[in-house]
C-alpha cells in the first residue's frame, strides 16, 4: 500500500479546497522557474529516465513520446491536453480538474516548454461544465500570478493555455478525432502516419498528452526521475489513480503504487467486494475496452500494464470495473456493445455497420435466443472489426466481447439451451 | 453512431440573433484561438447560442454562427448534428439525462430510469405537456465511482438511491433547487469511511 508521502494528489478529494494559495502550500508552482532553467531537454529525459506510461489508456512511454517532436521549429508547435474522459469506468481526471487543478496547468506549462510549444489547449469534455468552469478560474489565477502568459514564471517563455469545451461525443477522445474538433469540425480520426507530432493541430507539431500524465509531470520534475521509478515495478513504475466502480461496498477513486494488486486495492481502499471476495464474478480492469477478467485471475493479478497484458487484458485508464455473482455477466457486455454502437464516428464500415451487429447478436444472448454456432459467428465478426478500422474504438467495441467469451463461454451455452428447453417445453 | 436530424420546419424560429452581451463574450471566445483559426470556435459558440435560446439550437442559430465564422451552414450543420450535447428540438426546463452505461446499471440505474418515467409519466426522447421536464438516456458520464447519476441541465446528481431521485424530482416540481453532487454524505468520490482530514 502507498505511503502518504508518495501520493502526488494531495487533495484528490477536494477536501482542501483548490484555490492557487491553498495548492501553491500544497507545492505547486514551487520554483517552477528553476525547473524551466534546466532546460528542456533534462525535461524530457528526466521524464524518460521516471518511465512514466501515459495514463489516457495506450501506456506509451510519455519522454519518449514527447521527444518525437521536431527539434528545430519551423512552425508553431502545440501541446493538447486530452480531458475528454469518457471511457465508461474512468473518473480520474474529473477530480484532478476539479480538485488539483493546479497541478494539470503548471504540468502543462512544464510539457509545453519541453516541446517549444507556446500554445495548450486544454480539450475537456462538454458534460464537465463545474470542472471546466473550476479549470477556467484555476487558469485565471495563474495568469494573474504570472505564472502564465508573456513571460510565463519570470522565464522569459511564453505560454498561454486556452479551456476549449467539447460537446458529447465520446470519439473525441482519440486523439486525432480531438484535434478535428478543436478545429472546428465533426470528430472523426485521422489516418496515421502523418502523427500529430508532424502534423497535428492546424497542421502544425502536436502533441495529444492526458491530464493525469501531464499532471503528475511537476512532481517528477521536483522529486526526481529516480523517486518515481522507485516506486511500482520496472517499466510500470510510479503511482496511479484508480477509479473503482460497481460491486464495491465504497467505490472511490484513489491513488495508489503501481502494481498494487487487484485484491488489495479493492479490499484496503473500495470497503471489498459486496458480499465478501467469494461473492467475485469478475472485474473490467481498466475501462470499458478491457477485456474482463474473471474471480481466479482476479486473486492474483497485480494492477499494472504488464501484468494484466499478461493475463489478456490491460491496465488501461485503471477504471475498475467490479461485478459480483449478482450480475447478469452477458447483459453487461452487452450494454458495453451498445455504448460503442452509440459512439462509432461512422466513418469506417467495419465499425459503423459492425458495432451495430455485435449489439444486436448480444442482446440475443442475453435471453439465450441464438445457436451456439452464434457465438463463434459473433466471435468472427468481432475479430474482423478489431484492427480494420482508422481508429481503435473498433478495437475497444471488439475485446469486450471477445474477452466475455474466452472466460463465459458455457454461460453462454447454458443460456441458449435454457432458452430452447423452455421453447421446447412450451411446444410440448 | 446515431442519426440526428435539424427539428423539422414547423418548430423553426424564423430569426436569431446573439444579445448584446453574448456578442461581446464571442469577440472573448474568438481571442482564444490563433489568428486564422478562428473555425475553432464552432463549438463553444453554438453551446453560447444554445444558451441563449432555451437550451436548444435551431437552424437560424447555426446560420448566424456560420455567417460570424464565415463558414458555410454546411460545415456547421455536420458539426451541430454530429455532437449530442447539441439538442436540435425544444426540450423542458429541466432537461434529465440518465447515465445507464454499466458502471451505473451496476449500481442501479434502471431503477433510477423506472422513477424519472413514473414521476414524469414520460418516456425517453419526451417532454411533460407543461415544456418543465424532458428525460434522455444517455452514455457514460464519468462519474462511476458515484454511480448512478444524472445529469440535470449543467449539474451532476450522483450517488443516487431510489428515495434521493424521488425528492429531487420533487423538488424540481416545486421550483426548489435540489442538492447538486453527491447525494450521500460524501463530498466528491472518496470512499465512504473516510471524512474531510488535511
Amino acid at each position: 500500500m502507498i505511503s502518504s508521502e508518495n501520493i502526488i494528489f494531495k487533495d484528490i478529494y477536494g477536501f482542501d479546497g483548490c484555490s492557487l494559495a491553498k495548492s501553491e502550500k500544497r507545492g505547486d508552482w514551487h520554483s517552477t522557474k528553476s525547473l524551466l532553467e534546466k532546460g528542456s531537454d533534462w525535461i524530457i529525459n528526466e521524464i524518460k529516465a521516471s518511465e512514466l506510461r501515459g495514463r489516457g489508456g495506450a501506456g506509451f512511454p510519455t519522454g519518449l513520446k514527447w521527444s518525437f517532436m521536431p527539434k528545430v521549429k519551423n512552425k508553431p508547435h502545440y501541446i493538447v491536453i486530452n480531458a475528454d474522459e469518457s471511457e465508461p469506468g474512468t473518473c480520474k481526471d474529473r477530480e484532478i480538474m476539479r480538485n488539483e487543478p493546479h497541478k494539470l496547468i503548471e504540468g502543462t506549462l512544464l510539457a509545453g516548454f519541453a516541446m517549444q510549444a507556446n500554445h495548450g489547449f486544454i480539450y475537456i469534455r462538454g458534460e464537465f461544465v463545474e470542472e471546466a468552469k473550476v479549470l477556467d478560474k484555476a487558469i485565471l489565477e495563474a495568469y494573474k500570478k504570472g505564472y502564465l502568459g508573456k513571460n510565463a514564471c519570470n522565464s522569459g517563455f511564453s505560454f498561454d493555455i486556452t479551456l476549449h469545451r467539447g460537446a458529447g461525443a465520446y470519439i473525441c477522445g482519440e486523439e486525432t478525432a480531438l484535434l478535428e474538433s478543436l478545429e472546428g469540425k465533426k470528430g472523426q480520426p485521422r489516418l496515421k502516419p502523418p502523427y500529430p507530432a508532424n502534423v497535428g493541430l492546424y497542421g502544425c507539431p502536436t502533441t495529444v498528452a492526458n491530464v493525469e500524465t501531464v499532471a503528475v509531470v511537476p512532481t517528477i520534475l521536483r522529486r526526481g526521475a529516480s523517486w518515481f521509478s522507485s516506486l511500482g515495478n520496472k517499466n510500470n513504475t510510479g503511482t496511479k489513480l484508480f477509479c473503482i466502480s460497481g460491486h464495491v461496498n465504497s467505490p472511490c477513486v484513489v491513488e495508489e503504487e503501481m502494481g498494487i494488486s487487484l485484491k488489495e486495492l479493492l479490499e484496503k481502499h473500495a470497503g471489498g467486494v459486496i458480499g465478501g471476495w467469494d461473492n467475485l464474478l469478475a472485474v473490467i480492469p481498466g475501462g470499458a475496452s478491457t477485456p474482463l477478467i474473471p474471480a481466479d485471475i482476479c486473486s492474483t493479478v497485480n494492477m499494472d500494464f504488464d501484468s494484466l497484458k499478461n493475463e489478456g487484458s490491460g491496465l488501461g485508464t485503471a477504471g475498475v470495473i467490479v461485478m459480483d455473482k449478482s450480475t447478469d455477466i452477458i447483459k453487461a457486455i452487452w450494454r458495453l456493445s451498445k455504448f460503442y454502437k452509440h459512439e462509432s464516428c461512422g466513418q469506417c464500415t467495419p465499425c459503423r455497420e459492425g458495432t451495430g451487429w455485435v449489439m444486436r447478436s448480444m442482446e440475443k444472448l442475453i435471453e439465450g435466443n441464438a445457436d451456439v454456432i452464434d457465438i463463434d459467428a459473433l466471435k468472427n465478426v468481432c475479430d474482423q472489426i478489431e484492427g480494420h478500422t482508422i481508429c481503435g474504438l473498433g478495437d475497444a467495441a471488439a475485446w469486450p466481447v471477445q474477452g466475455l467469451i474466452k472466460h463465459f463461454r458455457p454461460e453462454i451455452e447454458k443460456r441458449i439451451d435454457n432458452y430452447k428447453n423452455i421453447n421446447l417445453k412450451a411446444a410440448e | 453512431m446515431s442519426t440526428r436530424r435539424p427539428a423539422p420546419d414547423n418548430l423553426q424560429p424564423e430569426k436569431f440573433a446573439f444579445t448584446k452581451e453574448n456578442a461581446k463574450a464571442i469577440n472573448n471566445i474568438l481571442l482564444k484561438y490563433p489568428e486564422g483559426r478562428k473555425a475553432s470556435a464552432l463549438l463553444p459558440l453554438l453551446d453560447l447560442a444554445q444558451r441563449q435560446h432555451d437550451n436548444w439550437l435551431p437552424k437560424a442559430a447555426m446560420s448566424e454562427v456560420a455567417k460570424i465564422l464565415s463558414l458555410p451552414m454546411i460545415k456547421v450543420l455536420e458539426v451541430a448534428t454530429f455532437y449530442t450535447m447539441y439538442n436540435l428540438y425544444p426540450v423542458g426546463k429541466n432537461l434529465l439525462q440518465i447515465c445507464t452505461t454499466t458502471p451505473c446499471w451496476l449500481r442501479g440505474s434502471e431503477d433510477i430510469v423506472s422513477i424519472c418515467k413514473d414521476k414524469l409519466g414520460i418516456n425517453f426522447g419526451a417532454t411533460t405537456k407543461d415544456n418543465r421536464f424532458t428525460l434522455l438516456e444517455v452514455e457514460c458520464l464519468g462519474a462511476c465511482s458515484n454511480a448512478p447519476m444524472i445529469q440535470i441541465n449543467d449539474d451532476f446528481y450522483e450517488d443516487l438511491t431510489k428515495e434521493s431521485m424521488k425528492k429531487i424530482i420533487e423538488d424540481l416540481k416545486n421550483g426548489k433547487q435540489p442538492k447538486i453532487g453527491p447525494q450521500s454524505d460524501r463530498k466528491g468520490a472518496e470512499p465512504i469511511n473516510i471524512k474531510v482530514q488535511v
